[in-house]
């Protein structure tokens, strides 16, 4: 199984923990998930920081801090540099914003980001879009993850473009692939796990469902279902029917 | 001394950045940054503040 950055995940959700109704019902939505790694922000300090700390860290899962909000690679290398000493890791979630309405990613900034933490001694996880040659130029810049959006951050569409998330995981066999951003549904966190991703990373989907947690524990088995799809080697889809039941002995009744 | 601390202006009594959070109130886990530039928690005792500095004094939140 891949790893990340040496890492085994104990399973392959990945649960971000913003716009949850309550601290209560994001703490249940883990605990009913069984989410492994937990996204976090660096946000102005007005007092509840150290409480989501505490809560954090009673969550017990790994952190990836997300440089969420930048636009420019100065903002993010100083974004991942104070998230790195708060907390305590060298995972970041590389995030470069270029489009406002569609938060598409900046591809070209995000390459010289993931350069510079790189060579920082970072361990990088790029918020990335399908595209082939960025992500090899992402791998080049030191990058050992690659998190392609499945859509648009918080759109809930499911996986916009198959066909480049396929292609994607042909392209790179040996690299960690995570579905990040888009997901609704558990099928659609099925699907990328059918494609043979490593990892779902998804927020919205669970944090804004009328209960959470338990979407949260739909998620969970979706992935786990689609893992276990992918490794059972699926069948192709065909045009035709073709019976399941033999023709041969079948009686004449008519 | 005028300086801006997370995007107000504020006048403080500290002169450095150490002081600054003491002042302020802050502690626990938080992470600043003086004009842009990221500066460490080893750092911050040393860390001169000028007048129109811009000071940032982040703690961990949601995200996604």
């Amino acid at each position: 199984m891949r790893t990340f950055y040496g890492t085994q995940l104990p399973n392959p959700l990945m649960l971000g923990t913003a716009q949850y109704p309550s601290p209560a019902i994001l703490e249940q939505a883990f605990c009913d998930s069984g989410a492994g790694v937990a996204t976090v922000s660096l946000r102005r300090e007005g007092g509840a920081g150290q409480t989501f700390w505490t809560m954090i860290q009673d969550l017990g899962v790994l952190i990836l801090p997300n440089t969420a909000g930048c636009h420019t690679v100065k903002e993010a290398v100083t974004t991942a540099h104070m998230a790195r000493e708060v907390f305590d890791t060298k995972w970041i979630k590389l995030e470069l914003i270029g489009h406002t309405d569609s938060l598409q990613p900046d591809v070209f900034q995000l390459v010289e980001a993931a350069r510079i933490l790189t060579e920082d001694g970072f361990q990088v996880f790029p918020y990335t879009t399908d595209d082939l040659i960025v992500g090899e130029r992402l791998l080049e810049a030191g990058c050992e993850v690659l998190m392609p959006w499945g859509a648009p951050i918080g759109s809930g569409r499911g996986l916009n473009n198959e066909y480049a998330l396929r292609a994607m995981r042909a392209e790179f066999p040996d690299v960690p692939l995570v579905v990040d951003a888009g997901i609704g549904l558990p099928s659609h966190a099925s699907h990328a796990m059918e494609l043979g991703y490593d990892a779902v990373l998804l927020n919205t989907a669970v944090a804004r469902a009328g209960e959470p947690p338990l979407m949260a524990r739909a998620m969970a088995l979706a992935v786990e279902a689609g893992r276990l799809a992918h490794e059972a080697d699926p069948i192709e889809a065909r045009d035709m029917a073709e019976p399941s039941t033999p023709v041969i002995g079948k009686a004449f009744l008519s | 001394m005028k300086i801006v601390l997370n995007g107000e202006h504020r006048e403080v009594a500290a002169e450095t950045l150490a002081a600054l959070l003491d002042e302020c109130g802050f502690s626990g886990r938080v992470a600043t940054a003086v004009n842009e530039d990221f500066v460490p928690s080893s750092l911050r005792a040393g860390q001169q503040l000028n007048d129109g500095d811009r000071v940032e004094v982040l703690a961990p939140m949601q995200g996604g």
